[in-house]
């Protein structure tokens, strides 16, 4: 299935679609394989995987260091592709969410490829925007993959349109000013910006997906009152750090919280 | 790679960036790997840079606050003693002299000043060995701006003076455990700060790297150097230098050196990079010399990268090159052969910093030391091709006194039976 046809199934069901991410190779490459497997099971209608990198300037500290354990326990490209594989094999859409020099050192076109060959759905770039990316744009056209930038309450209008030209998939609405992590309140910059972006987009069928640090179901429902896509990380990684010592006792955690995020996204 | 043969106006285009950062072409070099949260930040950064440097105001205000507070123009001076040595003419712009004892100066306060301007009232900084801190904490002092600089926490346990000092100028000091707890992680926190708090924060950037429009921003606020030496030349030799020579680690005193000579294809100009324990070991800090291109903190650049595009820790004596990338300018001026980069050791800077304390009376910072050893090897081979009135200007970016500690402890300075620095008995 794609990244559009997930978020079309979720507005023909009348809700929001829940986006869940977890780093690759954290705690090891089967066990961020299995949590991703749980995630997909207990509800995620599309899956992003991290790719751990050295210099993460758009993470806070959670996922900062799952992705530093992930590169200590020799995380590399290529087993971020087979994690890609492992979890695209299960139907859900799986995007690659990295920051640009990874995909640069492997070869952007060779990266579409080998990212196409896996069953992935495409790329979501923190660090690249799309006035920045034309070799990724090309390739991306080229292999059929979703290209999934950036919007902030800090865009202006003339950047959010020329985002939301480029984007396939959906639109990645980064709606607090700051590092991802989850947060005890939901940010009142969400709504708006939601509205801005639809308001300026030349694509009215793009999704708009928000992160904006979301942790349990009775914020997803809020969120998913004006968002096509609640986008959940931080939350999803913490449950694996906080089990580091117990895999099965992790699983079962993520698996209660992935049922709760989904039952917020259909509103509560 | 070949030279863009524009036919702009401005006589310097061929070397300066275009509207989005390129250095040498679009895709080239530099750019802006940037999060869409900053970009509006970077805009209006860049807008209210270009509008105060064509404000006679605001460059008179950074020119006297050079002149009066920093103690510059810097003097060159002929380094006689040494100059007898190599068999050529040798001389030091004395960028040691200036206030907080480094060039640095120059950058902070006119970003500092940039920044009052722009009406924001808090500044954050990353720094390494803390030198960039201790500026930025001078300027915000200077300014009355609220300061907050990262520094990685190896860095706070290793430079406890540069802490101490940024503490009493008032600057909140906030150590980086994450990553490898260095530079370029205290870069990653600043930037995160500046995400969550750009609306009223500017990032006094500290070195001719990151996304645009730093590296041409820092690169003209340091470019008095090269400036004033240019005109110091010829005013008091008559002429242009054969060569001028810089250490390179984020790239900003040599880029304010040698942004004045650029037109001048007489003049070479030689970058040294922190070769460490030798570019054919893995310790070392010349991502020119021995990296590839890859982005790093928002830039296309040379860097210190593995297969997957991971960033390599670097390593140098000196904190200040201590760094895995370049600003992209170098890399500009090093893959177009305007520039020459060269590695040089950890051994051969420390040689070259005890030669120039005993054979001058000055004790230069490590990072300038590595100047100065590459520049007498660039002087040698200068004496010979064209005898003893051939010129090298050194930029000698900063002085030693905080480097103290590794120097007494490299030459055993402390130790009870040592009394003379072993580093270049005859």
């Amino acid at each position: 299935m794609s990244t559009a046809s997930a978020y079309e199934r979720a507005r023909s069901e009348g809700r929001a679609a829940l986006v869940g991410y977890l780093p690759a190779g954290y705690p090891d490459h089967d066990g961020a394989v299995d949590a991703l497997k749980v995630m997909v099971d207990a509800g995620c209608d599309v899956i992003e995987i991290g790719l751990p990198y050295t210099d993460p300037v758009m993470d806070g500290p959670v996922i900062q260091a799952a992705a530093q354990a992930a590169l200590e326990g020799g995380t590399r490209t290529t087993d971020v592709l087979r994690t890609v594989e492992a979890v695209a094999a299960t139907g859900v859409p799986t995007l690659v969410m990295t920051y640009w020099n990874p995909v640069e050192r492997y070869g952007v076109e060779k990266f579409a490829a080998s990212l196409a060959d896996a069953g992935g759905a495409g790329l979501i770039t923190p660090d690249l925007t799309p006035d920045f990316a034309p070799e990724w744009i090309a390739a991306a056209d080229e292999h059929d993959l979703d290209k999934v930038f950036l919007v902030s309450p800090s865009s202006t209008d003339e950047r959010i349109t020329m985002t939301t030209a480029e984007c396939r998939g959906f639109v990645y609405a980064t709606a607090v000013m700051g590092v991802t992590g989850a947060r005890t309140t939901t940010s009142g910059l969400a709504g708006p910006l939601v509205e801005r972006t639809k308001r300026l987009t030349a694509q009215p069928a793009l999704p708009v997906g928000v992160g904006l640090g979301v942790s349990n179901g009775a914020q997803a429902a809020d969120v998913a009152q004006f968002a096509d896509g609640v986008i959940v990380g931080s939350a999803f990684v913490r449950t694996l750090l906080d089990h580091r010592d117990d895999r099965a006792a992790g699983l079962a955690a993520l698996r209660t919280l992935t049922e709760d995020l989904a039952r917020g996204v259909r509103g509560g | 790679m070949s030279l863009d043969t524009d036919t702009s106006q401005q006589t310097a285009g061929r070397w300066d960036a275009d509207a989005h950062g390129w250095f040498g072409g679009e895709g080239a070099w530099g750019g802006r790997f940037m999060p869409e949260a900053l970009v509006a930040a970077l805009d209006e950064l860049t807008a209210a840079w270009t509008e105060a440097m064509a404000d006679k105001a605001f460059t008179d205000e950074f020119a006297a606050a050079l002149r009066d507070y920093a103690g510059l123009p810097s003097p060159l001076y002929h380094a006689t003693r040494l100059s007898e040595r190599v068999g050529c003419r040798v001389l030091l712009k004395r960028e040691d002299l200036a206030h907080t004892g480094a060039h640095k100066i120059r950058n902070v306060l006119g970003q500092a000043l940039l920044t009052k301007r722009m009406g924001k009232k808090r500044v954050i900084a990353e720094t390494g060995a803390g030198q960039h801190g201790v500026a930025s904490a001078t300027a915000a002092a200077y300014f009355g701006l609220d300061c907050t600089v990262y520094m990685g926490a190896v860095d706070t346990r290793r430079q406890a003076l540069n802490v101490a000092r940024m503490k009493l100028l008032g600057s909140q000091v906030v150590p980086v455990e994450t990553g490898s707890a260095t530079l370029k992680d205290a870069i990653n926190e600043a930037l995160r700060d500046w995400v969550a708090n750009v609306d009223h924060t500017a990032y006094l950037f500290g070195t001719a790297a990151g996304p645009h429009p730093f590296p041409s921003m820092v690169r003209d606020f340091a470019r008095g150097i090269g400036d004033e030496a240019r005109a110091q030349c010829l005013a008091q030799y008559g002429g242009l230098p054969d060569a001028v020579a810089a250490c390179v680690g984020g790239g900003s005193n040599a880029i304010g050196m040698f942004a004045a000579f650029l037109e001048d294809t007489d003049v070479a100009l030689y970058g040294f990079e922190a070769g460490g324990d030798g570019v054919d070991t893995p310790r070392h800090a010349a991502p020119i010399h021995a990296g590839d291109s890859g982005v790093l903190h928002g830039a296309r650049t040379y860097l210190m990268q593995d297969e997957d595009g991971q960033t390599i820790e670097s390593h140098s004596i000196s904190a200040g090159l201590d760094y895995p990338g370049v600003g992209p300018q170098h890399a500009w001026l090093a893959a177009s052969g305007r520039g020459t980069y060269r590695p040089v050791t950890d051994t051969e800077a420390m040689d070259a910093l005890s030669l120039l304390a005993r054979t001058e009376g000055i004790i230069p910072a490590i990072e300038s030391a590595h100047a100065v050893a590459g520049a007498l090897r660039v002087a040698e081979e200068l004496a010979a091709e064209k005898g003893p009135e051939a010129t090298i200007l050194v930029n000698l970016s900063g002085r030693g006194d905080k480097d103290m500690g590794t120097v007494m402890e490299y030459f055993g300075l402390g130790d009870d039976e040592t009394t003379t620095a072993k580093g270049h008995e005859k």
